[in-house]
Parts: structure tokens; sequence; C-alpha cells
């Protein structure tokens, strides 16, 4: 049986000290199996974005440990590993927005992701217009992000997101920018790429309209994570 | 994937105002450093192209160039007769300017030794040499004469013979070349009334002595022309050039023209050592002094221009670092549109240098050696300049993409 995707154990983060102390995090614990998509649902505050920064390995923990694909990564503020490196190994990133870069165009906008791990430029030119293709945007490759639509850009951020093939997915409220057709097949194409590609996929999201395509759902509130029931979930329903 | 090149491409308008700026910037530092130059190149222009191997100057000065010199004409008889001597001219520089049809006409005046010396040497490039004794003149095509234009100067009317191109004093005025005796009376010419008050005087002067009482016809003598009263002095000469034989032994003939106490004698590479260190060397000091800040001012324009750009790419670079580029990556993206715009700003500067030092009004020589000096500088303030953007770009979180 292979690692997790991802294990998180008793994560906690704290803002400041003091009087000004924020406890963002207060003991959150989360397994995503690898080929497993995962919904995080939580009202704003409650720490979702905190927890998925931790797991990103942006925003280290105050206390807590962070494994990915069964290689500890960070004991609480303690980078185990070169994060950087670690990141663009191994972890896939979608936002809210697709966060292009303006001056590359779509095809190109893959082809970094690659082209940052070493992979070279001719192999990473095939590479990301074979995941254009895939995510449905290949004929938009030669366009600038500013000549796409928002769907076209978040399959293209998702085509980046899987370029390193990486064993965990984050996505932070991806279909937030989009309408509810645009968003509901994003969220199919994360679920298509967990079970196709054997990868974890997290997605923080409050579209409940989409609730559907997880195979397990979390809740987050007042900085803990609380596993949803299989029958509360839409799926199962 | 070249980053930098696709982050101009997105930006290239303000790429391309701001290298035309560091372009002009770049062109001026390139134009100073070229007007330097040719101060040098004018200024020992005449030295180099006279042919002398020694100057003879008026004893105790330092030459035509760097004061009033003032030597006997029959100088030149003396020197002739020192052996190892070949040949010697009597030389006469002044700059006088004169109105000419309507216009201020500024020229240096040159003496030619004639009948010796009929400006064999001046590389002419229409006209002939000077072929008589008096009223014909060469001058130089900076000074808008042309071929058969008469000019008055004093009391004498002079035809322009001959055109020299780019033969200019050490001020950047026109060089002009007439006999000796013609420089002379344009040096001295005074107005009529100067004159008649002069043999006045002169008359005033001799009727209060003794020997103007005693002999009233030296009274009609002292009121005529100078040149025909035996007591005053021939018209003086500013130096005397020699020219040594094959073979001779200049360190003998100097030694022995050292020995006169009424002259003092220079090398040529003397002469110009003198005119550098006293003419040149403050404008020297000035464009330097001026070069350096503009090249301070390129600096800081470049940096907040590559600042601001990085500023502009904050959200991507974040995304770079979150999706795990190195700082060499964007270090390098940074660095590179540095010198991206150094390089092509100074490409442009020289383009622009092209057409624009010609017209000038000082004659700029950029030399192979000043063009790669610049270029290395250009590269280290381009590189200088990128520290600021890439101090910001590596201080930057990659979680900022998340917050925006």
């Amino acid at each position: 049986m292979s690692a997790p995707a991802v294990e998180v154990q008793h994560l906690r983060k704290v803002y400041g000290s003091g009087h000004t102390e924020v406890v963002a995090i207060r003991d959150a614990s989360l397994t995503i199996a690898r080929g497993e998509i995962v919904g995080m649902l939580g009202p704003s505050g409650s720490g979702k974005s905190t927890i998925l920064t931790a797991m990103a390995l942006i925003n280290p923990p105050t206390s807590g440990q962070v494994t990915i694909g069964g290689e500890a990564v960070l004991d609480g503020p303690k980078a185990l590993v070169d994060l950087r490196a670690f990141r663009r190994q191994h972890l896939g990133f979608v936002f809210q927005k697709a966060n292009l870069i303006p001056f590359l165009t779509a095809l190109e906008n893959v082809q970094i992701a690659l082209e940052v791990n070493d992979t070279a430029p001719k192999a990473a030119r095939a590479r990301a217009m074979e995941l254009l293709d895939y995510l449905g945007v290949g004929e938009r490759a030669g366009n600038l992000p500013v000549a796409l639509s928002g769907g076209e850009q978040q399959r293209v951020a998702v085509a980046r997101a899987l370029a390193n093939n990486p064993s965990l997915i984050l996505a932070d409220e991806p279909t937030a920018a989009l309408d509810s057709k645009r968003g509901r097949q994003v969220m199919e194409l994360f679920a298509k790429v967990a079970h196709e590609r054997n990868a974890g996929v997290l997605v923080v999201t409050h579209d409940h309209r989409t609730l559907d395509v997880f195979d397990r759902i979390v809740d987050v509130e007042d900085g803990t994570i609380h596993e949803r029931a299989p029958s509360q979930t839409v799926k199962s329903s | 994937m070249n980053l930098a090149v696709r982050d101009i491409r997105h930006n290239s308008g303000r790429f391309v105002f701001t290298t035309l700026g560091i372009g002009l910037l770049l062109m001026i530092v390139m134009g100073m450093g070229g007007i330097y130059r040719g101060l040098i190149y004018e200024a020992t222009l005449l030295v180099d192209r006279v042919g002398a191997d020694l100057w003879v100057v008026q004893g105790g000065t330092r030459g035509p160039f760097a004061e009033v010199s003032r030597i006997s004409a029959s100088l030149e008889d003396r020197v002739r007769a020192v052996p190892g001597v070949a040949n010697a001219r009597r030389f006469v520089s002044h700059t006088i300017q004169r109105v000419h049809q309507g216009r201020p006409l500024r020229m240096v005046v040159q003496g030619l030794s004639w009948p010796e010396d009929r400006g064999g040497w001046i590389p002419l490039v229409a006209g002939r040499a000077l072929r008589q004794a008096h009223y014909e003149m060469i001058a130089d095509l900076s000074l808008h004469l042309p071929l058969g234009e008469k000019v008055t100067l004093g009391r004498d009317v002079y035809e322009v013979v001959g055109h020299t191109l780019g033969m200019v004093g050490t001020s950047g005025d026109g060089l002009t070349f007439f006999t000796v005796s013609d420089a002379l009376a344009i040096q001295s010419d005074v107005p009529g009334e100067a004159v008649r008050l002069e043999r006045a005087a002169r008359r005033s002067r001799l009727e209060n002595i003794e020997i103007g009482r005693l002999q009233p016809l030296l009274l009609d003598r002292a009121a005529g022309p100078s040149g025909s009263i035996p007591a005053l002095s021939k018209p003086q000469v500013s130096a005397v050039l020699v020219s040594l034989r094959p073979g001779a032994d200049a360190a003998a003939v100097r030694a022995t023209l050292e020995n006169w106490p009424d002259i003092t004698v220079f090398s040529t590479q003397e002469q110009k050592d003198l005119l550098l260190s006293g003419m040149v060397d403050k404008a020297k000091r000035q464009l330097g002094l001026f070069r350096v800040l503009l090249i301070i001012i390129s600096t800081i324009i470049i940096a907040l221009i590559i600042y601001t750009l990085t500023l502009d790419k904050i959200r991507d670079i974040a995304l770079l670092k979150l999706i795990g580029a190195r700082n060499g990556v964007i270090g390098g993206l940074i660095l590179q549109q540095s010198l991206l715009m150094g390089a092509f700003g100074y490409a442009l500067a020289w383009g622009i240098g092209q057409f624009t030092f010609p017209h000038f009004p000082r004659l700029v020589v950029v030399e192979p050696s000043d063009l790669i000096s610049l270029g290395f500088i250009v590269l280290i303030i381009s590189t200088l300049a990128s520290l600021l953007g890439i101090w910001k770009a590596l201080r930057v979180e990659p979680n900022t993409v998340l917050s925006a």
C-alpha cells in the first residue's frame, strides 16, 4: 500500500504573541490518500487557508508535522527538506484566480513549471502541450492569458499544477471566479486528475453545488478539522 | 525559456522609452569623452602637422601656446647657423575676431615663413598653396569662406586660395595661413588715428630731450613710419621652428641653442605636453566630472525602472517561488532585463552618436578603446542597477500570490 499523498498531524499555528496572539489552527490532523479528492469547507476565518498554506510549505505551522508522499517535510516550523525544491517536485497549486504569468502564453505558463524542475525545454514544451490537450485548451496554447476566458485560464492553471506529476494538488477556491457551469467543469477535472493520475487533491471551497465530486469532505471550524460523516456528503447521499 | 525577453516583449513600450532615455544619456557620456579626445586632437593638431623638431621661443616663457612669446625674426638666421639644423622658420600665431559680411569671423592666424615655406605641408582639400608674398590666404572649411572669397583684415584684402579640412586651433577656431609678413600686418594693424597719435607722441618725447632740440631733422624722422626708424625693432615673431638634418644629434643642437640666454627651447613633445597640461587639463576634469554624474544618473534611472518593473511582477515572482523556481531564475530574470536595457541603450547611444557627433560644434573623436571602456561601464552599472530589484524580488514571500 502506497503512502498517503499528505498527512498532517496536530497542526497548530499561532500568529503574534501576548495580547496580540491569534490562534489560526488549534489542532488539525488530516490524511489524504493518493487518488483521493477531498473538499475542505468552513466559514471565512476558520483556518482553511492557513491549513492549506501549511500543507503547501509556504506558511510553516507553529507545531505539528507535515508528511507528503511518505516523506516527513515539516516538524513544526522546522523544514526537514529543501522546501522550494520539494514544492516544485511534489506539489501542484491552483488558486481562486488562475495567477498565470501575464507575459507568457498558455503553453509557456505550463512549460515554465517544468523548466524550473530541470526538464529540458523541448521535452517541457511537448509535455505542456500534452497537458493542455488533456484539459481541452490545446488550441489556445499560443494565447496570452489576457486572451483566455476565466474557465480557460483556470484549466491552464490546472495544467501547470499537473506539470510535474505532483503527488498532492492543493486548490484554494478554484471555482470562485467562475460561473456554475465552468465551476463544475473544473471540479470534475480535479476529480478526473485525482482518479486517473493517482494524485491526492485537496480543494478548499465555498461552492456547495459541486460537493458531489468529492470523495470526502472535511469541515474546518475554529482551527480544527472535523471529518464529515459519509452520510453527510452529497456523493454518498 | 528566457523570461526576461518575454517580459520585455510584454512591456515593450516602457522598455523602449526607457532604453531611449538611457541611450541618449549614454550618448552624451560618449560624446563628452569624444569632445575631450577632440580637444586633445585639435590642441595638438598644429604642433603635429607643422613638423618641427625643436621650438625656439622667448626666453623664460613656455611658448606661444601658453603665453605671449616674442622673439626677433632675425633669430631665424642665427638658428640656421647652428650645426645640425637643416631649416628654421618663423612662426606667428594669434587669434583674431573680425566681422565679415555682417557675421563674426573668428580665426587663428598662422604665419608661413615665406618664401621658404609656402604651405606645402598643409593638407589641402581644395585650391592651392600660397603663390605670392602678400594678400593670399588658406582657410579651413569650418570658417565657411569659399575659394576666391575676398576677406578684409585690417587695411588689406586677402583672397582665399586654398582649403583645409578639420584644421582648427586649441580653442576650436579654424586655422588660416598667411605669409609671416601678412600675419604680422594683421596682428599689428592699428587704426590711422592711433598711428597718428603714436607719431605725435614720439615727436613730443623727442622735443623734450636734448638730442631732439640739437638735431631738429630727427623730429621729422620720428614722426615718420616705424620701419624707417633704425632705433625701433623690427616686428617680432612668436617662435622659430627648427628642423634638424637627418642623423643630427637633437640633444647637441638643443644644448647649443640653450646656451643662448634670450631663448628657451622645447621639443615638439614638450610643446604638446604644455598644451595638454595647460589648456586641456581643466576641460578634461570638467568633462570627466560630467561623465561621472551622467553615469550615476543613468545607473539610478536603470535601477528605478528595473525596480518598478520588478514591483509590477511581484505576484509573478511570488508564483515562480511557489512553483519552486530557484533564486537564480528570478535573479537572472531581473539581471538580464537590466543588462538588456543597458546593452540596447549603449547600442542606441552609438547609433545616434554616429549621426549627431559630426554636427557638434566641436570635434568629437570616439576611439575604439573609449567604446570598449564605456561598454564595460554600462555592464557594471546595469549589474549594479539590477541589485535593488533582485533584493526586492528575493524578499518576496511565495504566499504573496495567495494574498491578492
